[in-house]
């Protein structure tokens, strides 16, 4: 298929549209259905786009036939079609834990949710740098209405600092691609990797501006050590499907670091090669150490699980800051796990604070709560998967980033910090377990039926973690040609440009 | 003609940053409208600054670069969105929260200067 590659994009969009229009418009059960299947029919496409790009190399898609590195490319490579396929599947989870009654709040939820979907997926598949930045706009306005979905005091708060940090941060980006366009001449992610090492010695210095401003543009997305405040309020305060989607919002940001700071400005850079490399080491230890503080300092699950969504960001970008194969592969693996499993903790927490009425989710003694049992046993599997307990795929995560540190100096630094955070996350975790689950007043709240929707939800997203397992073999398998390829530069750059070094 | 240009993107940028930083939403807006305007020209000048240039090959015998003028187009269709969309959440954060301060709230030491200034002036 030709024109596989453009589906995840295409899909969404359409899809919304039609949702805004009249057959679907009027009624949230023919939206619900209608939106499900479309999830389904994406899941499908990326599972296909991620086996094509597998089997027979990176996909290259090129709009409106313009020749890179002139017109607008999609490229669809081992990173780019998991990351799809990992969105596809987070997102299907949160938009049936919404079908089940969320999405009414306000108007519009479906819609917008499929704007942001395609906003996601188009970050992940563009080859050129400014058509980054516009999705990065689609899928930032798509959660600036998402955020504040349903209304409320809280949600209007936040979401008035998200908006203008967020407005800031599209500055920065656009005052780095003009950077980057006047020197190198090529917004063409392969184009600019070929012709960043052979820029004249006067260049240098502005290129390495621009390249550290996309930084921070990227780091302000990933919540990122000085640019991580707005984070745990933001999640904590919106609602439960919007947060656990808003686990991808992060990554997105950790992908552009990968892919801008691994390809262009990687090993093969010549005098800027890995410039971001003394900045990621630090940032990354202090965002690491902060969430771990904020998750034992955290008052409700859901704050918990926000500052946790920071110590995984920092987990990531230590093994960035490594800036080796076997490191990348250990942050891909990583990341289908951390994205999948902090999305079900957001949905826990819903389920568990609609449970407990007053007390919601905040560790306070409170009345039993009715599926005790069922929601007891989701939140034990995702607090040993988070914390990185042996049988799940934490533990291997964890064990793969801590092994790829192996012969590096770092060394003495990256094993202490990783495991230092786990244990706090251990810590905030079994407490938050005791008092919600074992500390009540001993009345039951029965008037609170749950809808077996968020069950299968939940459930969809917790089996991702022994299946990780199960199947780790193929994963890492997966994960270490994926990260080969985004280390070879010289790779992508034959692929992605008729004739290739230029 | 570039020093008085770059004088000018610097300048905006300057006072945009400036004002973003500020507490009341409307000066923030403000500030977001000028780093808007300071990136369009800014994305401008990135395909050098050129007099009597066409964008479109065969039209005159200097040509300028053509691909900045689009980006810089895309820019302003989105920034003004976005600005749109900030103007409209800053009034909804004024109804909800009973103040146009970014906190929602404003701050003790602020309110004690302003009733200071009205008792002295």
């Amino acid at each position: 298929m030709q024109h596989l590659a453009i589906f995840p994009i295409l899909l969404p969009m359409l899809a919304a549209v039609f949702m805004l229009l009249p057959p679907l418009s009027g009624t949230i059960n023919r939206q619900r259905f209608f939106a499900v299947s479309v999830m389904l029919l994406l899941v499908i496409a990326s599972t296909l786009l991620l086996l094509t790009s597998h089997q027979e190399g990176t996909q290259i898609y090129v709009l409106g036939g313009w020749q890179p590195p002139f017109g607008i490319t999609l490229v669809a490579d081992r990173l780019s079609t998991m990351m799809v396929l990992l969105t596809s599947v987070l997102g299907l989870g949160a938009q049936l834990y919404a079908c089940a009654g969320d999405d009414n709040n306000g108007m519009y939820f479906h819609p917008l949710f499929m704007f942001q979907i395609m906003g996601i997926n188009g970050a992940f598949l563009t080859g050129d740098i400014f058509n980054l930045f516009v999705f990065f706009e689609v899928l930032l306005i798509a959660s600036y209405a998402l955020l504040i979905h349903g209304g409320g005091k809280q949600k209007t708060k936040v979401n008035v600092h998200y908006v203008i940090l967020n407005l800031v941060g599209s500055s920065i980006f656009l005052f780095a691609l003009g950077i980057l366009y006047g020197t190198i001449g090529s917004l063409n992610i392969a184009d600019m990797a070929s012709k960043v090492a052979l820029l004249d010695s006067d260049h240098q210095a502005l290129v390495k501006t621009g390249g550290l401003l996309l930084l921070v543009v990227f780091g302000l997305k990933a919540a990122l050590l000085p640019l991580h405040f707005w984070l745990p309020k933001t999640y904590a305060a919106a609602s439960a499907p919007v947060a656990a989607l808003f686990a991808i919002m992060t990554k997105v940001g950790v992908y552009s670091i990968l892919r801008i700071h691994t390809t262009i400005f990687g090993a093969d850079a010549g005098a800027l090669a890995n410039i971001a490399e003394p900045w990621l080491w630090p940032l990354a230890f202090l965002t690491l150490l902060m969430g771990a503080i904020g998750v034992l300092a955290s008052p409700s699950l859901r704050l918990t699980a926000a500052n946790l969504v920071i110590v995984s960001v920092g987990t990531l970008m230590l093994a960035i800051a490594m800036q080796r194969e076997a490191a990348t592969s250990a942050v891909l693996y990583y990341m289908i796990h951390t994205t999948l499993i902090t999305g079900a903790l957001f949905l826990i927490a819903d389920l568990i604070g609609k449970q407990r009425g007053k007390a919601e989710d905040r560790y306070v003694i409170a009345r039993n709560m009715h599926h005790e049992k069922t929601i007891g046993i989701a939140f034990f599997i995702a607090a040993l998967t988070v914390v990185g307990m042996p049988p799940l795929s934490g533990f291997v995560g964890k064990i793969l980033i801590l092994q790829a540190a192996e012969g590096m100096t770092e060394i003495a630094w990256v094993w202490p910090v990783v495991l230092l955070a786990g244990l706090a996350s251990l810590v905030a975790l079994s407490r938050a377990g005791t008092t919600i689950f074992w500390r009540s007043t001993g009345e039951v709240n029965d008037d609170v039926s749950i809808s077996p929707l968020k069950f299968i939800a939940v459930a969809l997203l917790l089996s991702a973690s022994p299946l990780l397992v199960i199947f780790g073999g193929a994963v890492t398998d997966f994960t270490d040609l994926a990260a080969a390829q985004l280390h070879s530069s010289t790779a992508l750059i034959e692929t992605a440009l008729p004739g290739g070094q230029q | 003609m570039e020093a008085i240009y770059a004088f000018c993107v610097g300048v905006l940028t300057t006072c945009g940053f400036f004002l973003v930083l500020r507490g009341r939403t409307f000066t923030v807006v403000i500030g977001l409208t000028l780093l808007s305007y300071a990136v369009n020209l800014f994305l401008f000048a990135s395909g050098r600054l050129q007099l009597d240039g066409a964008a479109v090959l065969g039209q005159s015998a200097e040509y300028s670069d053509p691909l900045p003028q689009a980006l810089v187009l895309t820019a302003i269709v989105i920034g003004f969105a976005m600005t749109a969309f900030v103007v409209i959440l800053a009034m909804r954060s004024r109804a909800d929260q009973g103040n146009d301060h970014v906190d929602g709230q404003i701050p003790e030491r602020s309110k004690k200067l302003s009733t200071s200034n009205k008792r002295n002036g």
